[in-house]
């Protein structure tokens, strides 16, 4: 019924390996860009801005870059909250550096550093697999976390280790510092978000990401049919920092406005990424979206609804929103342990076929 | 969502009296490995403002209503907490974390809402010339750093040359802020500073204790919070640190962090702003009209513990701003910007602390626009552990201002060119 899809005909080899080839999927998606874009800015105040749709961009696009390493390559990295610190302090040092080049270009080149960085702490996979490299890429997030604390060059000399971001604009709009109007900091998120996205299905779905894919199901069998390990896993960790470098990078500058390295980017930040791809769905750029959302909006909706509209006490509400959010974890892993993306394939599978089944 | 978001402010719409209220958002921290330091404060807080409406009927007539938000000591949920209850007319933040503190720093100045962080922060925030609306008077972090030493050096009859201090902290900009005040202060009194950092949440610190054990310093000071503090003065009891020698700040000398302990805590000393125990009149008003009439915060059983009387007092120096706002503006339903220009121009007299059955139990000041910082004084108290008490050793001491004040001139002027902030008072 939703999905209609006589009359919806490829006529061309590039029609037919779109990225959205079916026509209701595409008006979904034109759909959903139009909202993001042109109704969502008109109508956002600071505390959805702040508490719900930046943070989300944010860590969709950490959880994109993740997901390239992790559920596309199959190379488990828990450096994630390291990396963004990375791209954090690189974007610090680029705004304090040079004010009078656009954060936009900063932005990206703290995602370049970070891809790098990402990089070198790559190279031990190409021998060391599975368990032994989470344990290296553990080791990067507490060495990088300790790096930032202790060379006081990193944070400009100031007493107390923290970096606090200036305010810039883009097209004459503040998108850093206090002053700034909620929309102009949802739309930086937002354009950083959408072409991240793009960029990263193209490449997944293209040569390099098939490279990964081989890598990721079976290392010898990928090397006998001449794919090249090297470059395969390191173009993985340097595409996937390259995102969290980003996302780093926003998260500092555009989302806190000043941060704490031990606080904001520890061990558990790695974790809370790692979470959001495997219950999106490892190896699904929808499952970086759906992740995300799901573990950053639960916890905010978890609140409003029990302290908001309940009135309950506050602690009895924090302590229930982890009793809340982690069963609903395990819920969703066992009814589908691929992950909120493999429920959405079902479910469009099923609505394709619906309401003939047979 | 959308719909919930409308039912929820619907919600606390019907929650609330049409009638007006002073707001008072409580971003405090019942939950996560800060905990035991956050709920007294929270608590203390909260008590104050309903022993306001219970038995004043507000202040100046206008009700109080505490506005609490949980934030884990976590800065994101700190930023949703602040967003969340900023609209609602938020007379003072009091986030009682320097994280979150320097993250609203920039964000209140921007909404025209005072923040007031008491004895934590951000130390330069003392020059309203350049912290409009930032408030952290009665002392700050670098007074605390001078209160050690001082401490140190009647200890020693005014002699600590030579002397080696170890500075254990919490790994954060809390834990890092007195660290440039105790190095001016050892070139200046010639003590050897060495300092120790443990990360959050502070449960390990074993390799930090060996250190100090190989090291032997004649003191160790500690600026530690939560967790941390029940921790170090264990370990500081496992290598027979002498607790005499080891000294806290005011966030690490609560009950619950002595208490694990056992004995082997005796002696521990921390610094403190303000007084201890529940030996006040204040507290038989608070029996009669909160607790008894069963409107008590949270579990209703920190009254007198060291930082629930931090939480009454902060309540108490915000109700005393809000009076001020109100004689100033001439009206009793104030507003964030009245309530900041109230908060520079309180002044706490001896008699005005009797008369609100607190006496002697913080500093009498003055704060002005060149001064949001307060006198800067404070006591050294000690632990008892047989009669399982806090009790003040010293009388309110000044604090080394010569090496301070040029250090917060220094750290705000670097604060004012980084954010183009002209100083001066408006």
């Amino acid at each position: 019924m939703l999905y209609r899809e006589s009359g919806d005909f490829s006529e061309t080899y590039k029609a037919d390996s779109q990225t959205f080839p079916i026509k209701f999927d595409r008006y979904r998606y034109y759909a959903v860009l139009i909202v993001a874009f042109l109704v969502i800015p008109l109508v956002i105040n600071d505390y959805w801005a702040n508490a719900v749709l930046v943070p989300f961009l944010i860590y969709a696009i950490a959880a994109i870059g993740l997901n390239i390493l992790v559920g596309y390559c199959g190379q488990v990295s828990l450096g994630t909250g390291g990396f963004m610190a990375v791209g954090a302090y690189a974007c610090y040092k680029l705004m304090t550096a040079f004010p009078e080049v656009s954060i936009m270009i900063h932005v990206v080149i703290s995602g370049g550093i970070t891809a790098a960085v990402v990089t070198v702490f790559g190279l031990p996979s190409l021998r060391i697999k599975g368990f032994y490299l989470a344990v290296a890429t553990l080791a990067a997030q507490f060495f990088l976390v300790w790096l930032f604390n202790r060379v006081a060059w990193f944070y400009n000399y100031s007493s107390t280790g923290q970096i606090t971001a200036p305010d810039r604009t883009v097209l004459g709009y503040l998108v850093t510092g206090p002053n700034t109007e909620a929309w102009s900091k949802y739309l930086i998120c937002l354009v950083f978000l959408t072409i991240s996205g793009i960029i990263a299905r193209n490449l997944t779905r293209g040569s390099m990401g098939r490279r990964w894919s081989a890598i990721r199901d079976m290392d010898i069998a990928a090397e006998i049919i001449g794919v090249n390990p090297l470059t395969a896993k390191l173009s993985a960790f340097a595409v996937s920092g390259f995102f969290i470098g980003i996302s780093g990078a926003l998260f500092f500058a555009v989302y806190l406005g000043a941060v704490d390295v031990g606080e904001s980017f520890g061990i558990q930040k790695s974790f809370l990424v790692l979470f959001m791809v495997i219950i999106g769905g490892l190896g699904s750029i929808f499952g970086s979206f759906a992740g995300a959302a799901m573990l950053v909006l639960l916890p905010v909706l978890l609140k409003n609804i029990l302290v908001g509209a309940l009135g309950w006490d506050t602690a009895l509400a924090a302590h229930l929103e982890f009793i809340i959010v982690g069963a609903l974890i395990i819920v969703f892993l066992i009814a589908e342990p691929h992950g909120l993306a493999q429920l959405w394939r079902v479910a469009k599978e099923k609505l394709r076929l619906w309401p003939f089944p047979h | 969502m959308k719909r919930l978001a409308t039912a929820t402010v619907a919600a606390v719409m019907a929650a609330a009296p049409v009638m007006a209220d002073l707001v008072f958002p409580s971003l405090s921290y019942r939950t996560g490995a800060y905990a035991s330091g956050g709920i007294p404060f929270a608590d203390g807080y909260a008590d104050y403002m309903t022993l306001l409406n219970e038995r004043d009927g507000g202040i100046g007539g206008v009700m109080t209503r505490i506005l609490e938000c949980e934030t884990g000591f976590n800065t994101e949920k700190g930023v949703e907490c602040y967003e969340a209850t900023k609209g609602e007319g938020a007379l003072v933040y009091q986030p009682l974390s320097t994280g979150i503190t320097y993250q609203l720093i920039p964000k209140v100045t921007a909404d025209g809402i005072p923040l007031h962080s008491m004895g934590y922060g951000r130390t330069s925030a003392a020059n309203g010339k350049v912290f409009s609306n930032i408030f952290n008077y009665p002392a700050n972090y670098w007074n605390g750093a001078s209160l050690v030493v001082n401490h140190l050096l009647e200890l020693n009859g005014g002699d600590i040359k030579g002397k080696k201090l170890t500075l254990v902290y919490h790994n954060s900009a809390f834990g890092k802020e007195p660290i440039r005040t105790l190095e001016e202060l050892s070139k200046k009194h010639g003590f050897e500073l060495t300092t120790l950092a443990v990360d959050h949440p502070g449960q390990e610190q074993k390799s930090q204790w060996l250190q100090i054990r190989r090291e032997r310093p004649d003191y160790v000071t500690m600026w530690g919070w939560g967790v941390m503090n029940q921790v170090a003065i264990q370990e500081a009891a496992n290598i027979r640190l002498p607790m005499e020698n080891f000294i806290g700040v005011w966030w690490s000398g609560a009950e619950i962090d002595v208490l694990p302990a056992g004995d082997a805590a005796d002696g521990y000393k921390a610094i403190t702003f303000h007084n201890v125990g529940d030996d006040f009149p204040l507290f038989d008003d608070l029996k009669t009209y909160v607790v008894d009439r069963g409107k008590a915060a949270g579990a209703g059983d920190q009254l007198g513990t060291v930082v629930y009387n931090r939480g009454l007092y902060a309540a108490m120096l915000a109700s005393e701003a809000v009076r001020a706002a109100q004689k100033i503006h001439g009206v009793s339903d104030i507003t964030p910007a009245m309530m900041r220009d109230g908060m520079e121009a309180l002044e706490i007299t001896e008699a005005r602390m009797v008369e609100l059955g607190m006496p002697n139990f913080g500093p009498s000041f003055k704060v002005s626009c060149e001064n949001h910082g307060g006198p800067g004084t404070g006591a050294i108290a000690q632990w008892d552990a047989t009669s399982k008490q806090w009790s003040l050793i010293s009388d309110f001491m000044a604090t080394d201002m010569s090496v301070i004040q040029p250090l917060i001139d220094a750290d705000s002027a670097a604060f004012a060119a980084e954010n183009n902030i002209t100083a001066g008072c408006s």
